[in-house]
């Protein structure tokens, strides 16, 4: 079973990606990185099966930055939010010449 | 495997959690609401949890769960409704033609890269050796605890400092300028 899981890691990895690239909502952009995340994670786990417990534990570190960069993620869109009364990327374009 | 049919029952319930997982995500990424697309997500990672257990990471599969369907799932939707975005605004959330053909031809690109990489014969200095794995003792967690608290107790340790920090700056963030 490990190639179907890395194909199908692969396959929610890119599906994350197409997500980031066509969304403009910031908080479904931030939902597909953690698809992402969880993509990374299942070839952890596939790869765990051949080479040891060790990647169970990379699972576990990777859940706890992503539990950590959805607070600080979250907030930072909370804050945005404040200033422009939007999430649409579109309109958050201070930085564009 | 003392059962004849358990092989099959085994593969028939990967695919059929894989195929969860894939058309999940797919409808995650399409849909336009951001409660239906958090939901759908939050589908695509229970699949996942049964896969995570059909590989023999049991743990993982329950913190799967527990942190990413029952903890940061329910922020994502708590922020949701905070900012109250349920209904999709007036500017449109998905990108226009071009927009949408520049990623899937990304996202097809990056799928037939990652295949052709699983397929080309890896340089043997790159390749590691699979490992014998010793049968667990002391039950699941015994398998993950072990290494985490020996091997990779500084990166544990860092873990909680980083925890910390995001939670200061979490609070820095959110709070209103004119609070006291």
């Amino acid at each position: 079973m490990l190639a179907e899981s890395l194909a199908l890691s692969a396959a929610l990895f890119a599906i994350g990606v197409v997500g980031v690239l066509t969304r403009r909502n910031a908080i479904i952009v931030f939902m597909c990185v953690e698809l992402m995340l969880n993509a990374v994670n299942l070839s952890f786990v596939a790869l765990s099966t051949l080479y040891g417990a060790t990647g169970q534990v990379f699972v576990i570190f990777v859940m706890t930055v992503a539990a950590a960069e959805a607070a600080v993620g979250l907030a930072i869109i909370i804050a945005i939010f404040r200033h422009k009364q939007t999430v649409n990327l579109q309109n958050i374009n201070l930085l564009r010449g | 495997m003392n059962n004849a049919f358990l092989p099959l029952f085994y593969t028939f319930h990967f695919y059929l959690f894989g195929l969860i997982a894939l058309a999940s995500a797919v409808l995650f990424v399409t849909r336009k609401s951001p409660v239906a697309a958090a939901m759908w997500l939050v589908c695509t990672m229970f699949a996942l949890a049964a896969l995570y257990v059909m590989l023999d990471a049991q743990f993982v599969g329950v913190m799967q769960v527990l942190v990413y369907t029952g903890a940061i799932m329910v922020v994502f939707l708590f922020v949701v409704m905070l900012l109250n975005l349920g209904q999709p605004g007036d500017i449109s959330d998905i990108r226009g033609k071009w927009g949408r053909l520049v990623a899937g031809f990304i996202g097809i690109a990056l799928v037939a890269e990652l295949m052709a990489l699983a397929k080309s014969p890896l340089d043997l200095r790159l390749v590691v050796p699979p490992v014998v794995v010793p049968p667990q003792t002391g039950g699941v967690i015994a398998g993950i605890a072990a290494p985490m608290f020996k091997e990779y107790l500084l990166a544990f340790e860092l873990t909680s400092i980083l925890l910390l920090a995001a939670i200061m700056g979490a609070v820095v963030l959110a709070k209103k300028k004119d609070a006291r």
